[in-house]
């Protein structure tokens, strides 16, 4: 009896065993794929890495490509981007934290954003295209606008519709990531303790007073970094530009917000898809400039976020 | 000292109080888009002479570029979608709720910190940079480990998609295996269980739905992954089961026809709608059916 109790104890410390080597195993190749990316992108993309790749425009040439249209493409829709998502996105998590009452219409406007959360970007892409770019065919077709304001190479030009400009996709964008901007902020809004809000209430504060005055500074670190995830997502997204009609083949970097644009995931895939290798190199070093851009933004995120929870 | 009245205080915060509910509408107004756009356009595309709803759903050939008979029936784009969605999953299930667990249950500290960062890289990685691995480094790979596979193909896609997808089933199913309170732990060890069977038949199943809402939020990622599939599981639409055949998912079609020349009248060009609106209903479905689970059968402890 003893030893059969002893001989399934055995067993079972080697079934535990095992059980955590697989469980190492699986983990390791998870790392590994990650160890795998990196180095090829490295190994093909380092090479070409030099102030050329950022000063030049896009050639038909590989050894004279480079990457400056994309990187200000980039840079001007995530401003745009930024500007519009983070104040709504804000608005809204504090409005359903802070103000909402607790109904039916509260819980649809939750459900909402879920659902808003698991649209797939393309689909966001097809709705900036055909409201934003085309204006439903309202305004004329998007290459003889009905109104035209000002001088095209001009800052101040306006016209609608708005075209294929980087005005609509960094409007695209913004819908992209306000669901991520609304949840991070309602998070960031929730950590807040509520004796504060009661000690602000009790002083004789409004509600607003106390949202301005007491959440939001104390919240601000954690919206903060969910802007900056959130942005970040906005930089690496191809999809919705593509489906707008960022160009794949530009020379110039955008001289106002109704200007044609390309992005830098935009670009990558257009030099990804071409069957020269030395293109794959061009990409490759584009992704490095990419992925540095991405882990620089995580890092504030981190340090903001590793700051403030000292504090 | 004079104090500011009351009621100017209360003006503002009323005025505060509708500005910020105004911006919720925001959201409202997008859900509202979309259904309009999709559902009108798609409308549009069946009405049509050379389109029927009954093909386009029941039918097995995806042609609308080629040949003087064109044909819209969506299943082979869904096969596709489904063979990509497959591969991701058999490779991001198994492999992020097994990272998770070890994370949760087992890892030591230092190696917990050292993962979660790197899991947070992979999320962070832009979809196009995953396509680009999948067409120089995963095709090159299966290549020379089964020949005859296209140069573009599912398998190659499905993986680069599953790597994609890790991280998410990861991050939730941990947050899900965490929040088990160790009540439940310390009550298997106490009955005699070891770690392997109070992290299997204990804590994995009252952690369950979270795990599986995770798994269905990845899923409904996989389906609508753009930028990979385009990228590397080529353009050809057609039925199959073999994932090292050439195939062309829902989204892959509309990059095709959105990079194209094709006029904003032509009838491909309106096709492209009736597909994002399939593609938007199949990942709602996913979402909707991840919330129910995660909502109903969520254990409650208190």
């Amino acid at each position: 009896m003893k030893s059969r109790i002893a001989k399934s104890h055995g067993t079972k410390q080697l079934k535990n065993k095992l059980f955590v080597l697989f469980c190492v195993i699986v983990t390791t190749l998870s790392v590994t794929a990650l160890a795998v990316l990196l180095i090829t992108i490295a190994n093909q993309g380092f090479a070409h890495l030099d102030w050329d790749l950022i000063s030049s425009y896009a050639s038909r040439h590989p050894e004279k490509a480079g990457i400056k249209a994309a990187l200000w493409g980039t840079v001007w829709l995530c401003s745009i981007c930024v500007i519009t998502s983070l104040p709504v996105g804000v608005a809204t998590a504090v409005y359903l934290e802070e103000f909402a009452p607790n109904n039916r219409i509260t819980r649809f406007l939750e459900l909402n954003i879920a659902n808003l959360a698991g649209v797939p970007s393309i689909v966001y892409g097809i709705i900036g295209l055909t409201v934003f770019a085309r204006m439903l065919g309202l305004f004329g077709t998007m290459n003889n606008p009905l109104v035209e304001i000002g001088d095209p190479i001009s800052f101040w030009y306006f016209r609608l519709p708005f075209g294929s400009s980087v005005l609509v996709g960094g409007l695209t964008l913004a819908l992209v990531v306000l669901p991520i901007v609304i949840v991070s902020t309602r998070e960031a809004v929730r950590a807040v303790p509520s004796s504060l809000r009661e000690a602000s209430l009790a002083m004789g504060a409004t509600r607003w007073e106390t949202v301005r005055k007491v959440v939001l500074p104390r919240s601000a670190p954690g919206i903060l970094t969910g802007a900056i995830l959130s942005t970040s997502r906005a930089i690496g997204e191809a999809a919705p530009i593509l489906v707008i009609g960022g160009f794949l083949f530009i020379r110039f970097v955008p001289a106002n917000v109704f200007d044609d644009f390309t992005a830098m995931p935009l670009q990558i895939y257009n030099w990804a898809g071409r069957p020269q290798e030395e293109f794959h190199a061009v990409a490759a070093s584009a992704i490095i400039v990419l992925l540095a851009v991405l882990l620089a933004f995580n890092g504030v995120a981190a340090f903001i976020r590793y700051r403030y929870q000292r504090n | 000292m004079r104090k500011k009245t009351p009621s100017i205080k209360r003006a503002k915060d009323r005025l505060a109080r509708i500005s910020l509910a105004s911006a919720t509408t925001i959201s409202v107004i997008t859900t509202i888009a979309i259904v309009f756009v999709l559902g009108t356009e798609a409308w549009r595309f069946f009405s049509l002479p050379e389109v029927s709803v009954s093909e386009f759903l029941f039918g097995t050939k995806w042609s609308p570029l080629l040949g003087n008979e064109k044909h819209f029936g969506i299943w082979p784009l869904i096969c596709g979608t489904m063979l990509v969605t497959a591969v991701a999953a058999l490779l991001a299930i198994p492999c992020g709720v097994v990272t998770a667990i070890f994370l949760a249950e087992y890892a030591p500290s230092p190696i917990r910190n050292f993962l979660k960062p790197i899991l947070e890289i992979l999320a962070g990685v832009p979809t196009v940079v995953y396509g680009f691995f999948a067409l120089t480094v995963i095709t090159p790979a299966i290549q020379t480990i089964f020949s005859g596979v296209d140069v573009y193909n599912a398998l190659s896609a499905g993986i680069a998609v599953g790597i994609m997808c890790i991280p998410i089933v990861t991050s939730m199913s941990e947050d899900a295996i965490q929040s088990v309170p160790d009540s439940l732990r310390e009550g298997s060890f106490a009955l005699g269980g070891t770690k392997l069977d109070t992290s299997v038949k204990v804590v994995f199943p009252a952690a369950l739905s979270g795990v599986v809402s995770s798994c269905l939020l990845s899923i409904s990622r996989a389906v609508g992954e753009t930028m990979i599939v385009a990228l590397a599981a080529g353009n050809l639409a057609q039925l199959t089961l073999n994932p090292g055949n050439q195939v062309q998912t829902m989204t892959a079609y509309m990059v095709q026809i959105f990079l194209g020349d094709t006029d904003a009248i032509g009838v491909e060009y309106r096709s492209s709608y009736a597909v994002a609106a399939t593609l938007f209903v199949m990942t709602l479905l996913l979402t909707w059916i991840g919330h129910t689970v995660s909502r109903r059968y969520k254990e409650v402890y208190t």
